[in-house]
């Protein structure tokens, strides 16, 4: 068996290990705290008071943080039937992750039409460079969750603001990175062009596109994974579906499992967008 | 012309060869004139001045000088990539102003797209060549050109996975495909070691004798010299002397007196070859005042 692979399964193992470990730790813990969980020694107001306040004694489900076995049945019930949709409040997970998915796809999208044009020029044109970089500095440290008000204000609609959202946050890793990679190339690339009295359009998509694909991939992969992490701060403002809406909903509703499986699904979903982009940025990269 | 040349005190004197050149610069002959060129990044101090000399089509001309003389940007110059500041440049009746299809360069760092196959790295040049021709056209005249630096078994592979002579050799493969009415070549084998050096250098004279290519080449071998130019231009560079800054220019051009059908291998036999040598090495040692 060669090392590497040696290495790889000896660190899969490990990882096993540590979940394990980790699930260990939760059983243990829920379970001692679920113990002292009973209506034992209290007098009938002290019941009363607690119930008023939300924490009914007798309830099963009232035990302080989910163990493990209700936490399974949750994620059970999620990935069984992801698709059900019965209302506006009670959606499957996968229509909630399509949700957010859609929104992000659509403000990504309109970021990547608009940066990397204009990361394009700006890039190639010192002059534009330096007129863009201020705005460009002052406009990249908002928090796009800032702009939410502003957007409400003058779009009138929820679930375009959030789009708007991801549009501004995604917008300035891309247009940077595209900027930065297009300045970059290598002037004996732009040379032999210029000797082969290469056209500007040929020139911009045969020759500086293909040499700063790599540097757009990397903004591109970063706005996506700022998009991902605003959407659910969006969502929870604006509301009404998304994996966002749903973590609010369900601390509403105190269903600490459906929380931490929202929590998780997040992961996941932000994994595999994150993986997506690196086999893009895989692809697009040379050696030389 | 050369059997002079030897008996030739070290101190600088217009060698007879030098004469008769500037002169045909004068007169409007010659495929490509380089006439009174300077350049000059800080006002007062040119790096060269008044370089003037011609080439003949089909001629093989070398420039050698120490580094910062100005060799590279007279070739930029000429290949339309740089402006000097003052002196004009005419190929073939008409003055060089930017880049042209008319002019292959050779870089010294080969400058292919990484993320292009060979095939598709001269295919690239091809078609800016010829935008008008089919796919079929375009194949066959890269395959020809790639069969010619011998390079056909790697003509699908990226230059990643190829040695720097072979990079080299596709560099070279990609300015001959366009078929330009003459070479520049900066310093193209600067980057290789000896062995490869020297099979590519006989690869590269066969070639151009078969083409009768018009060639100005920069180098600082001057056995790589000797062996390929039909003429040697031996730059000096800027100095400041007891009476003032001196610009750098071309000190002297020597014509190579060796036959044309010479060889790598039996060169260092020929009459007259340490003579020639040994001239541009004192040159290089005692006058061309390296910084």
């Amino acid at each position: 068996m060669n090392p590497a692979k040696n290495l790889n399964l000896r660190a899969g193992l490990l990882s096993v290990l540590i979940f394990l470990a980790l699930l260990g730790i939760w059983y243990i813990a829920t379970a001692s705290s679920g113990a002292g969980n009973s209506t034992a020694g209290m007098t009938a107001e002290q019941i009363e008071y607690a119930k008023m306040m939300g924490k009914d004694p007798g309830a099963s489900k009232s035990g302080g943080f989910p163990t493990l076995g209700a936490m399974g049945s949750t994620v059970w019930g999620h990935l069984s039937n992801p698709f059900y949709d019965n209302g506006p409040n009670d959606k499957g997970i996968a229509i909630q992750l399509a949700h957010s998915l859609g929104r992000v796809a659509l403000g990504f999208g309109l970021a990547c039409l608009v940066a990397i044009p204009l990361g394009f020029i700006i890039g190639m044109s010192p002059l534009l460079r330096r007129a863009f970089d201020p705005f460009i500095q002052v406009l990249k440290p908002i928090s796009p969750l800032a702009w939410m008000p502003l957007a409400l204000y003058t779009i009138k609609d929820s679930s375009i603001s959030g789009i708007f959202v991801i549009f501004i946050c995604s917008v300035w890793p891309m247009l940077v990175n595209t900027a930065f990679g297009v300045a970059s190339v290598k002037r004996e690339w732009l040379n032999v062009s210029a000797t082969l009295e290469v056209n500007p359009l040929r020139k911009a998509f045969l020759v500086i596109l293909p040499a700063a694909a790599p540097t757009i991939l990397t903004g591109m992969r970063i706005s996506m994974g700022i998009a991902w992490l605003v959407i659910v701060a969006a969502e929870m403002l604006v509301g009404g579906t998304g994996i966002g809406y749903f973590v609010w909903n369900e601390w509403n509703n105190l269903s600490l499992t459906n929380v931490i499986f929202a929590v998780l699904m997040i992961g996941v979903v932000g994994m595999l967008l994150d993986l997506v982009f690196a086999q893009l940025q895989k692809a697009v990269t040379y050696v030389e | 012309m050369w059997s002079d040349v030897a008996q030739r005190p070290a101190v600088p004197a217009p060698l007879a060869t030098d004469a008769p050149q500037r002169k045909a610069s004068a007169v409007t002959q010659g495929f490509l004139q380089i006439d009174r060129l300077s350049k000059a990044f800080v006002p007062a101090k040119p790096v060269f001045a008044d370089v003037s000399f011609t080439l003949d089509k089909g001629e093989f001309v070398c420039i050698i000088g120490h580094s910062g003389c100005g060799k590279t940007t007279i070739l930029n110059v000429l290949a339309g990539l740089d402006t000097a500041t003052s002196g004009t440049v005419i190929m073939d009746g008409r003055e060089v102003a930017g880049p042209s299809l008319d002019r292959g360069v050779v870089f010294q760092s080969h400058a292919l797209m990484p993320w292009l196959t060979v095939r598709q790295n001269i295919a690239f040049a091809v078609k800016s060549r010829w935008p008008d021709w089919k796919k079929a056209q375009v194949d066959a005249h890269v395959e020809k050109f790639v069969a010619l630096v011998g390079l056909s078994p790697a003509i699908d592979k990226k230059p990643s996975q190829l040695s720097g002579g072979m990079k080299q050799r596709v560099g070279i493969a990609r300015a001959f495909s366009i078929q330009p009415k003459m070479l520049l070549l900066d310093e193209p084998f600067g980057a290789l070691d000896a062995l490869t050096r020297g099979t590519i250098q006989d690869e590269l004279m066969t070639i151009v004798r078969q083409t009768q290519q018009t060639v100005f080449m920069i180098t600082h071998d001057v056995d790589e010299a000797i062996l390929l130019a039909d003429r040697i231009l031996l730059m000096s560079n800027g100095n400041e002397t007891p009476e003032g800054y001196r610009p750098g220019g071309i000190a002297e051009v020597v014509v190579n007196p060796l036959p044309r059908e010479r060889t790598r291998a039996s060169l260092h036999h020929l009459d007259g070859y340490y003579a020639l040598r040994n001239h541009i090495v004192d040159f290089l040692v005692t006058r061309a005042k390296a910084h």
